[in-house]
């Protein structure tokens, strides 16, 4: 089943002059095609600037397209009357934890969403729960929000995504301000999420560890995608990344390195696991 | 040009229920022209450490010596520590506020009293090793990409000529071409001026591949101190403070757990690959 598709989206902002008059416009986001299938885990990867950001924001109507389309479930996004339903449908995780926790106490701040949209106060309690168990912060229950780790709190805000009963969840650089741990238990319950509760994922990251296990990857420069693949289609390529500011991960890296240098070892790797292993047969002789 | 930090210790709120020990007993000295990294999970200290460094706090107990004298005896001029320890706090391209990039640089220097040819000299020069192009120096800060604006707010410290720069996740939210321009930059800067850079950093392969030698925070207080190598020799110490070791540390250990007569504690890309090529009888490239 469908869950997000686009036509040819694009979106220009405007640039103002110091009176506030238009005086041009710059292209964030360029005539994107894109078809995401219910329960697929996308990562999006682009530099600074490439306008992934710019797009996220379309998942869930808070940018309207300037020309083309986006549609979320079917539901067209510059139709007015659907927004509450889109909000719902796709959630969005930013990157600094402190700017979207709201409560002073953890179950308060992830029942925030239900209550603003009315949902029955028992309906409420039992959503702060469950969502609360999806992310593993059942404990930290009452809790508040600032004794928590950054992996926690980044946990809190993906619980009060939950809470909201989304299909597809839109995480815009969740672990940037994370420590080593902190975008292990972010990521591994994103992975969880998607695997188990069939959520779609559409992670941005700057983390190429991240990518590793997603479905699909998209790359953009300047508004565009550039390059689409599975993880091992597009980490293989280290100088067509690097030509668009992005790295592979590490251990896909000491294998070029090292395949640079005159070692046999074989394209695509992706894994330490996966380079120790070939390392070692070629050691072997095998 | 030395910092000597003796006993610090800062506790918030002491005498309420909010009472928190955000540092604990902290010593160690930041000698002359080091390079050192400061980890740490979220939440150890490390950014309450920094601000105190160049007086923005004040500690609870405890002393911090520059060149041998304390910074909270009563004639040490504070302004003079400002202007010698320049502190880069977090995004600090939100910090940014002139009409032009070169404007924006020439704040600080304005506000040590140079002239205005001074002013701009320095800011000219600090904008040429901040790696800003010049054709930036008279538009807006505002209209810049991520990594520019962070390069801008660099040199606006800079072209204060600190003795000792700290940078507080200098690279958080850029993508990976812009992290190694930026570090980049700061090791050639290093190695220009001779000034101490102290980074504060989540990413152990930055960490890794820069600095000297390593401090680790673990809940507000010094956990160990010493080079790459003798820090994350101890990764599974480290894993339960929230923190890693970088990839390649534990592919080098997965390697030598196969058998391969490879050195484990290797911490940077190059160090591995050539470690792996000389175990496997690759002749050297160079």
């Amino acid at each position: 089943m469908e869950m997000i598709r686009t036509d040819k989206l694009s979106y220009h902002y405007k640039i103002h002059d110091e009176e506030g008059r238009v005086i041009g416009d710059k292209t964030a986001v360029d005539s994107v095609d894109l078809d995401i299938r219910a329960g697929d885990f996308i990562a999006v990867l682009g530099h600074n600037g490439s306008g992934k950001s710019t797009l996220a924001k379309h998942m869930n109507a808070i940018l309207l397209p300037t020309e083309g389309s986006i549609w979320v479930r079917n539901m067209d996004t510059k139709d007015m009357t659907n927004l509450w339903e889109i909000r719902q449908t796709a959630g969005m995780v930013f990157q600094n934890p402190d700017n979207q926790i709201i409560g002073t106490v953890v179950e308060e701040d992830v029942g925030f969403g239900p209550e603003n949209i009315g949902i029955p106060t028992g309906e409420i309690w039992k959503r702060v729960e469950e969502s609360l168990k999806s992310v593993d912060m059942m404990k930290y229950r009452h809790a508040s929000p600032n004794k928590l780790s950054g992996g926690q709190k980044q946990r809190v805000a993906i619980a009060g995504v939950l809470a909201m009963r989304p299909r597809c969840i839109v995480l815009d650089e969740p672990t940037a301000m994370l420590d080593p741990v902190g975008r292990r238990e972010v990521i591994d319950t994103v992975k969880r999420l998607n695997k188990e509760e069939g959520i779609t994922v559409i992670l941005i990251t700057h983390y190429m560890e991240e990518v590793i296990s997603a479905d699909k990857v998209f790359v953009m420069d300047k508004g565009q995608i550039v390059m689409r693949g599975t993880p091992r289609e597009i980490f293989s390529q280290v100088d067509t990344l690097a030509g668009y500011g992005l790295d592979v991960p590490q251990a896909a890296k000491l294998a070029y390195e090292l395949r640079r240098r005159g070692l046999n070892i074989p394209d695509g790797i992706l894994t330490r696991d996966e380079l120790v292993e070939a390392i070692c047969r070629l050691k072997s002789g095998i | 040009m030395s910092i000597e930090i003796r006993n610090l210790n800062y506790t918030y709120g002491a005498g309420t229920c909010f009472e928190a020990h955000a540092l604990q007993n902290i010593s160690f000295t930041i000698p002359d022209g080091q390079f050192m990294g400061i980890i740490g999970h979220t939440g150890s200290g490390k950014s309450t450490l920094i601000q105190h460094l160049n007086g923005l706090i004040r500690p609870s107990s405890g002393d911090i010596l520059y060149n041998g004298v304390s910074i909270y005896s009563e004639n040490f001029s504070m302004r003079e520590l400002r202007q010698n320890v320049g502190l880069v706090f977090q995004y600090p391209e939100h910090q940014l506020f002139e009409e032009s990039v070169l404007k924006d640089v020439c704040f600080g220097p304005k506000n040590q009293g140079l002239t205005a040819e001074e002013c701009e000299e320095r800011a000219r020069e600090a904008l040429i090793l901040s790696g800003v192009p010049q054709e930036l120096y008279d538009s807006s800060p505002f209209e810049l990409s991520g990594g520019q604006k962070r390069r801008v707010a660099i040199a606006g410290v800079i072209a204060m000529h600190p003795k000792v720069l700290v940078l507080d996740e200098p690279t958080a939210g850029l993508d990976p071409s812009g992290r190694d321009e930026i570090l980049g930059q700061i090791r050639e800067l290093h190695r220009k001026t001779e000034m101490a850079v102290v980074l504060v950093s989540h990413s152990m392969e930055d960490v890794a591949e820069y600095v000297e030698r390593i401090v680790v925070l673990n809940d507000g207080a010094v956990y160990c101190d010493g080079t790459p190598r003798e820090v994350f020799r101890q990764y599974k110490a480290l894993e339960e403070l929230g923190l890693a070791a970088p990839q390649v540390t534990y592919i080098m250990h997965a390697l030598k757990d196969c058998g391969l007569p490879v050195d484990p504690d290797i911490t940077t890309m190059e160090e591995a690959t050539d470690e792996i090529c000389r175990v496997m009888g690759v002749e050297d490239a160079s």
